[in-house]
């Protein structure tokens, strides 16, 4: 008996190839025409999420097709969803073994597999968002999205009204912590009893679990919601909660039309466009990118109507300051939330204490 | 009333076992190419990439195998419990456990001969698997406790303690505060073969899918398992600790879970990080289910089964987007157990009377 289902499945595993081979060599001469007419440039891109979220990948989905618009002749091959364990460095060398001259990743934890891969195909160009190691064709890139955290909590600040900020937040990274960090330090500026109350949901894409996170947040007495999340969702539970909230990484405003006053964003296509003619050109060479919203890379979304204008324009006056790199977020004093001095009056914060950041200042309630 | 009724069949033609799932996965490409037209794709470019992505040349198959290594050890572990009707589906949560044993081992030691890390990793992974079977064995053996909200409930408990150790304690120093410990040292990295990711695993699911027949087949205990699994008040009356062997078949279960997860991380990814098993543990359950638990047909279910998310993965570079390959891995599943039904029952027409 077991030795008939054993050759059963066999047979079965037999005739399923000989089946789907059956398609392969029909569908072959189809699919291979279109991709020898033009010597178009190939990018390929591996998305942590899908491109539908509203959020992260949203964001640099948006970029690819104002690079495709911008730059003719841009092929793009997406693939989506891509876990960050062993189906990583697969994906990669697919990309690369369909001919992309130039690789992009869009998750930190891509990094191993990046690396591998980078060093097997030393021709084609690899970037790594958020990453940490580069190598010969290996780039890392991404943008001080803290400093438009900084302006959404001036904003945040400014319209509480019993000094209760909530933070859904993902992961106790540095990425997170210097945007809680940013965020306190906008909203305290403005208003220097601001507390902000920060709740993990060790997710980046979870609607349910990050809009449990922000009523969880909204019934402790938090009148304003703000999110390191991928999804809409904390805004939406302000919005049915009738407080006021800040998104994240693109305009949010549509998804809680009342409620959010404000969203730090990500702009990737000039970025996009400018390295992919850097390839084209032959000028391309591998740096670890870091942008500031001087360079665009990052923004602040139009402010709602219902914050007064005399807060507009100090938030304005900020990004100016930031734009001309005159002043930065974390510029001392700076106090951390056990009351250490993390950087004395005048002090700036270096890039590398930035980006290792794991303390959180004071008037976050909250635990790393 | 006419009514239709399923009715168990006595014998299962092997014919019937043959044509069914082929007919099935037909039935679903059929399905799936009528979706693809309608959703404005090619379905032959389509069903081309996903062959070629998942089987088309040698890269793609050792990808394949990749992919099904802890599909096959994870299935086998699995399939031994429901063998005893164990409805164990906690491999996930003991996958993680015996991720988390085996990096704890390489990274306590270090450097040094691979014939002595590999084999401590091998033993720790089983051993913490089996603690994590043990657990909801011993509440099912003594008091009853449904065993499969328990195994579910561990698997949480197993990830969030990776989590806690990754974001906290064994964290690397030089990773700029991002999750993941050090990588390990060579000594605690499997073997692959030339240039491909294949590695060592691939081996030791065969091993222990050959050791599995073997001792299910042909040792008292296996014999008992069997009996215990047909029915436990007669394994009673025929003088069998039930209460023993539920707890030996949850430990048995967990620690070959542990081991898939132990080849996960000294096989692909070198260090412990999250998301190991991105859900190994709940697809097991499948191929377990699919192979009927023979531990031959779950090692060819998972690699049928490799290919299918790969494949699924692939077809993205022709613009399919993932949502699309799901529905068509969806449809493969759906039509493949509702095969299952009618192989194991007949479809009648009954008459019945009026209510």
């Amino acid at each position: 008996m077991k030795l008939k289902k054993f050759t059963a499945l066999i047979l079965l595993a037999m005739l399923l190839s000989v089946f789907v081979v059956g398609c392969g060599n029909d569908a072959k001469t189809e699919s291979e025409q279109p991709a020898e007419q033009s010597e178009a440039i190939k990018v390929g891109w591996v998305y942590i999420g899908v491109p539908g979220d509203y959020g992260w990948t949203y964001a640099h989905d948006q970029g690819r097709k104002y690079l495709e618009a911008e730059i003719p002749g841009v092929e793009s091959i997406i693939l989506e969803n891509v876990p960050e364990g062993a189906d990583a460095e697969r994906s990669f060398e697919q990309l690369a073994q369909e001919g992309c001259s130039i690789i992009f990743g869009t998750s930190f934890g891509y990094g191993d597999a990046m690396l591998a891969v980078a060093e097997k195909y030393p021709d084609i160009k690899f970037m790594h968002a958020t990453g940490l190691q580069t190598a010969d064709n290996l780039s890392t890139y991404f943008g001080r999205i803290y400093q438009a955290r900084y302006l959404s909590g001036m904003v945040a600040g400014a319209m509480t009204t019993n000094n209760q900020l909530g933070y859904v937040a993902a992961f106790p990274i540095p990425e997170v912590v210097r945007g809680i960090n940013a965020f306190t330090l906008g909203a305290q500026s403005v208003n220097p009893d601001a507390k902000v109350k920060v709740v993990w949901t060790n997710t980046w894409f979870d609607p349910a679990k990050e809009k449990e996170a922000a009523k969880s947040l909204l019934e402790a007495g938090c009148d304003v919601i703000a999110q390191h999340q991928d999804t809409t969702e904390p805004q939406v539970a302000a919005e049915e909660a009738g407080k006021y909230c800040v998104g994240y990484n693109t305009d949010m405003h549509d998804f809680a039309p009342e409620g959010n006053l404000t969203s730090p964003i990500w702009n990737w296509g000039p970025y996009y466009v400018n390295t992919i003619q850097a390839v084209i050109d032959g000028t391309w060479a591998s740096e670890a990118y870091w942008g500031g919203i001087d360079e665009e890379i990052v923004d602040l979304a139009p402010i709602s109507d219902k914050v007064p204008a005399a807060i507009v324009e100090q938030v304005e006056a900020k990004k100016e300051a930031l734009k001309s790199k005159q002043w930065d977020v974390f510029t001392g004093p700076i106090i951390a939330q056990d009351g250490t001095e993390k950087a004395a009056e005048g002090q700036v914060l270096t890039d590398t204490e930035m980006l290792s950041m794991d303390w959180f200042v004071a008037g976050v309630e909250g635990s790393l | 009333m006419l009514k239709l009724k399923l009715i168990r069949r006595e014998n299962e033609s092997t014919m019937a076992r043959l044509i069914v799932p082929v007919l099935s996965i037909i039935m679903a490409f059929g399905c799936g190419w009528i979706f693809l037209a309608l959703s404005g794709y090619l379905p032959a470019v389509v069903f081309a990439k996903m062959f070629n992505g998942a089987l088309g040349s040698p890269y793609a198959i050792s990808e394949t195998i990749v992919k099904a290594v802890p599909l096959m050890v994870a299935g086998l572990a699995i399939s031994l419990a429901f063998r005893m009707k164990l409805w164990n589906i906690g491999a996930e949560g003991q996958i993680y456990m015996g991720a988390f044993a085996a990096s704890g081992m390489a990274l306590a030691l270090g450097n040094g001969s691979p014939y002595v890390i590999i084999p401590i990793m091998m033993i720790a992974a089983f051993a913490a698997g089996a603690l994590w079977g043990l657990v909801p064995g011993l509440l099912k053996a003594y008091w009853q406790v449904n065993e499969t909200i328990i195994t579910l409930m561990l698997n949480y408990v197993a990830i969030y303690w990776v989590d806690y150790l990754v974001f906290g304690p064994w964290k690397d120093p030089n990773s700029m505060g991002f999750p993941l410990t050090p990588i390990f040292s060579p000594a605690a990295q499997l073997p692959t073969w030339g240039d491909s990711r294949v590695h060592l695993g691939l081996l030791l699911a065969g091993i222990i899918a050959i050791v599995f027949y073997l001792v299910v087949q042909y040792t008292r205990w296996g014999y008992e398992v069997r009996v215990m699994g047909e029915s436990s008040q007669a394994a009673k009356y025929a003088g069998m600790n039930v209460a023993k062997n539920i707890m030996l078949v949850m430990m048995v279960s967990g620690g070959i879970a542990g081991i898939a997860g132990m080849i996960e991380v000294a096989g692909i990814t070198h260090r412990l990080q999250q998301g190991v098993s991105p859900g190994y543990g709940y697809t097991a359950i499948i191929v377990a289910w699919l192979a009927r638990l023979n531990p031959f047909a779950i090692i060819i279910v998972a690699f049928l089964f490799g290919a299918l998310l790969v494949g699924g993965f692939a077809v993205q570079i022709v613009g399919v987007s993932f949502s699309i390959t799901q529905i068509l891995q969806g449809t493969v599943l759906f039509f493949l157990l509702a095969g299952e039904i009618f192989l194991r029952y007949r479809l009648v027409l009954a008459r019945e009377e009026a209510v």
